[in-house]
């Protein structure tokens, strides 16, 4: 079993009003939680990546958590107060380039000693391209086909200098070849300034859902990391995307699948499940069930009373009031699953909201959170997990205090790191440089 | 200039042949950091082998607690956008002792890494460098102070009328905002430029507007007097505060032959010789004070920047020399007695250029 420690970036789980919820910005929280994962002998330490402060109406969302560091940075620093945890970041391949980045990467897997990790994601929106040279130039439809030529290129990169030769203390990390790709997205060429990286790549994540992210996963990732936290949608999406590496030569191991999920504990599942409820509405103000419901409804709904009942009236499909959120695919479908919801549970349109938008995935007492989780990884719906805490930095101590121990007396979870790689961590073989 | 002004001084801890490994970075630094000098810099380009260089400071961060850390980052084919991320985050990271040098990408065979534009020439980088200084410094002041507000009675996290678009448009560029990393704890981390011998050219006017401070290659204090007071001309100029930027005598210095008062050439000799990296010192670390201690009673900079021709030699001879006896003069301090590099250059915290005057909303 994997796991992984995720410092939520920005969102609305961390419940910020909690009086034990520390700084989201100082270096201080970040290091807390990073030494906690290390202390529960988690795979890695994980950081998304917004590019542009999210919109409502026009006006700049302000009930979330925002103002994140640069995650590369922040990693690099991490690296000095951790030994062994892998560090991983969200870096956007339409808003880079690959010699750059590939640069930033493979120093990270040098400074920390072979630790690094990349969550290839791929806007494509061009309210993000605002803040950037080339804008929002990039179609849809093109995403996914920078972002796998980008990786291949950032491979050939990591591939062009020479291994070290015992025989040759003057060249302790080997040396340049030169490079040169050439492809629909990129011509460049010259020598790469960093040497081949200690883990050869660094490992490769992917987010995203769709059957094109999908398929660059099963073709180029190293892990996944899914939405989807239940038993049935987690073991449809295993078969599914491990079915797809034989296509690419590669075999099911070769592809960990990492859902995000978030758990509560209690010292009995009751007492779990009460302070779960507790947290849903703390997550859910009734502003934001106002603001999630206009997202849908594309539609003012300010003055509506998120106690009282949903909109009468259907969404309008063709407003969208919010920019920078991946947007609902059917409004008029949402609104209906909604309303469907709200009539058989009874539900107010903050109930409704918190039925429908928050995910807590293992709720329980220490031993049916570790039942669970064993569950899962036997029955093949996870290979491990990226663990979202709803406080920050402390919210993980129980995980690693209470679950991580049964998992280790039931041998499912290391009690020691093997190795001192990311890749030796999550079982992935060393890459061969090509050529 | 009165020589009562505090001295300053930093050193380069690159150098040498590249290094992929944290631990001697993380040593230079702690050297440095014990001389208590002002800050270490990290050289960079996209063209020779190395570490990114923010990279490399952002590791050392943590690892040291007073020090300046200050990368070069180059402007010509990186968006300003991340670089003034990275850059706050360092700031973040270090708690208040970022600093970037600023730097240009000239070659075509750095172009090439890209494939995005050709190569341009010297003035065009400088004018576009400038413009990435400048929406740097506006995206850092485009959350105010203070602007998270975890406000629990109507649930706002941040107060939006604190953060600010920055609708920049430069001549390749443009730059909506805001950040997403709030303020800096600097407000903003220094900003360093190196404008060589040129003290006219297209790098002196990008510093003369945008740097907190500057590296200049002189042979004799004269000619650093007058190259200093050019350049603060042209920031006057611009409306900057008099004294503004601080200037630094930049050279190299190679301490591996002891004392050897009649070659070091830089005081007053007339036949120093000036090589690609400018200015070089050879001699002991006692003349190198004594060259230290005259120029700036001369009042000719406000500091030196020091290369060490072979780091781990030169820098622990700098320190435990050269260092120790300007402190034993007491024309250097023995401790910082500041936390961030702004204090240790005695800069202020700058004013917010969103923030609304008087707090009136
Ligand atoms: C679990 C998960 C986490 C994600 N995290 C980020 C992120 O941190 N930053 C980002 O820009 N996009 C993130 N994305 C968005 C994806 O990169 C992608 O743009 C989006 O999922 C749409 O792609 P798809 O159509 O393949 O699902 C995430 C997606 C998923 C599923």
């Amino acid at each position: 079993m994997h796991l992984a420690a995720h410092f939520p970036g920005v969102n609305s789980t961390t419940v910020w009003t909690d009086p034990r919820s520390r700084s989201q910005i100082d270096f201080a929280s970040f290091e807390a939680l990073a030494r906690t994962a290390e202390r529960g002998r988690f795979d890695f330490f994980f950081l998304a990546e917004g590019l542009r402060l999210r919109e409502q109406k026009g006006l700049i969302h302000d009930l979330d958590v925002v103002g994140r560091p640069e995650s590369l940075t922040l990693l690099n620093a991490l690296a000095a107060v951790t030994d062994r945890l892998g560090l991983a970041a969200t870096v956007n391949t339409t808003f880079n380039e690959p010699y750059e980045l590939a640069r930033r990467l493979a120093t990270l897997d040098h400074l920390s000693g072979g630790r690094a990790g990349w969550n290839v994601v791929t806007s494509s929106d061009a309210f993000t391209g605002e803040n950037f040279r080339r804008g929002g130039y990039l179609d849809r439809a093109d995403r996914y086909t920078r972002a796998a030529e980008f990786v291949a290129t950032a491979r050939e990169l990591w591939d062009s200098w020479t291994p070290p030769e015992p025989g040759r203390p003057d060249a302790p990390y080997g040396s340049p070849r030169p490079f040169a790709h050439s492809g629909p997205q990129f011509r460049i060429e010259g020598e790469f300034t960093v040497a081949r990286p200690p883990q050869g790549h660094p490992v490769v994540i992917q987010a995203g859902d769709s059957d094109e992210g999908r398929e660059f996963a099963a073709a180029a990732a190293d892990v996944i990391f899914t939405r989807h936290g239940t038993l049935e949608a987690g073991r449809a999406f295993y078969a599914d995307t491990k079915r797809r590496l034989a296509t690419y030569g590669r075999k099911p191991a070769d592809l960990k699948i990492m859902p995000g999920v978030t758990v509560v504990i209690g010292d009995t599942d009751s007492e779990a499940q009460e302070r779960a409820a507790e947290i849903r509405g703390q997550q859910v103000s009734g502003q934001t069930a106002l603001l999630a419901a206009e997202q849908i409804w594309g539609r003012d709904l300010s003055s509506y009373d998120p106690d009282g009942p949903l909109p009468a009236f259907d969404p309008d499909p063709d407003v969208r009031l919010a920019q920078g959120r991946v947007r609902h695919a059917d409004p008029l479908a949402e609104a209906a699953r909604w309303r469907a919801l709200s009539e058989a549970k009874g539900l107010s349109l903050r109930g409704t909201v918190i039925e429908t938008t928050t995910r807590q995935s293992f709720v329980g007492s220490p031993e049916t959170v570790a039942e669970a989780f064993d569950t899962f990884v036997r029955t093949d719906a996870a290979d491990g997990f990226i663990l979202v805490p709803h406080l920050t930095p402390g919210g993980l101590d129980d995980v690693v205090d209470r679950v991580v121990p049964l998992l280790q007396e039931r041998g499912v979870f290391r009690t020691e790191y093997a190795g001192t790689t990311l890749r030796s961590h999550l079982g992935l073989p060393h890459p061969v440089p090509k050529g | 200039m009165s020589a009562t002004r505090a001295l300053h001084l930093a050193a380069e801890i690159g150098g040498g042949p590249p290094g992929f490994d944290a631990a001697p970075y993380v040593e230079l630094a702690r050297l440095a950091e014990r001389g208590a000098l002002d800050f270490v810099t990290l050289r960079d380009s996209f063209g020779r082998p190395g570490p990114d260089a923010l990279a490399v400071l952002a590791r050392v961060a943590p690892a040291t607690e007073r020090v300046g850390l200050v990368p070069v980052v180059t402007t010509t084919h990186t968006e300003p956008f991340h670089v003034s991320s990275a850059v706050a985050t360092l700031d973040w990271v270090s708690r208040g002792r970022a600093g970037w040098w600023v730097e240009v990408s000239a070659t075509a065979a750095e172009a090439r890494l890209f494939g995005r534009r050709p190569a341009a020439p010297a003035g065009e980088l400088w004018r576009e460098a400038g413009e990435v200084a400048e929406v740097a410094a506006r995206l850092w002041d485009s959350w105010e102070d203070g602007a998270e507000i975890r406000d629990v009675s109507t649930g706002r996290f941040i107060d939006r009328d604190k953060l600010h678009y920055v609708d920049f448009e430069g001549t390749d560029f443009s730059v909506r905002g805001p950040a997403i990393v709030p303020r800096p704890p600097q407000g903003h981390p220094v900003t360093l430029v190196d404008i060589g011998a040129d003290g006219d050219g297209p790098r002196a006017r990008t510093a003369a507007r945008h740097a907190d401070a500057v590296l200049i290659r002189a042979r004799r204090p004269e000619e650093a007097a007058a190259v200093a007071a050019r350049l603060r001309a042209h920031a006057a100029a611009h409306g900057r505060a008099a004294g503004t930027p601080l200037v630094l005598a930049a050279f190299t210095i190679d301490l591996g032959d002891g004392e050897h008062p009649l070659e070091h050439g830089l005081v007053g000799a007339p036949h120093t010789t000036t090589g690609a990296g400018g200015p070089h010192y050879r001699g002991g670390p006692v003349d190198l004070a004594e060259l230290i201690a005259g120029w700036h009673t001369a009042g000719a900079v406000d500091g030196f920047h020091l290369t060490p021709a072979e780091p781990r030699r030169d820098l622990e001879r700098l320190v435990n020399g050269t260092v120790a006896l300007l402190q034993h003069r007491s024309l250097f301090r023995t401790f910082h007695p500041g936390g961030t590099l702004r204090e240790h250059l005695g800069l202020a915290r700058p004013a917010n250029q969103y923030a609304s005057a008087g707090g009136t909303s």
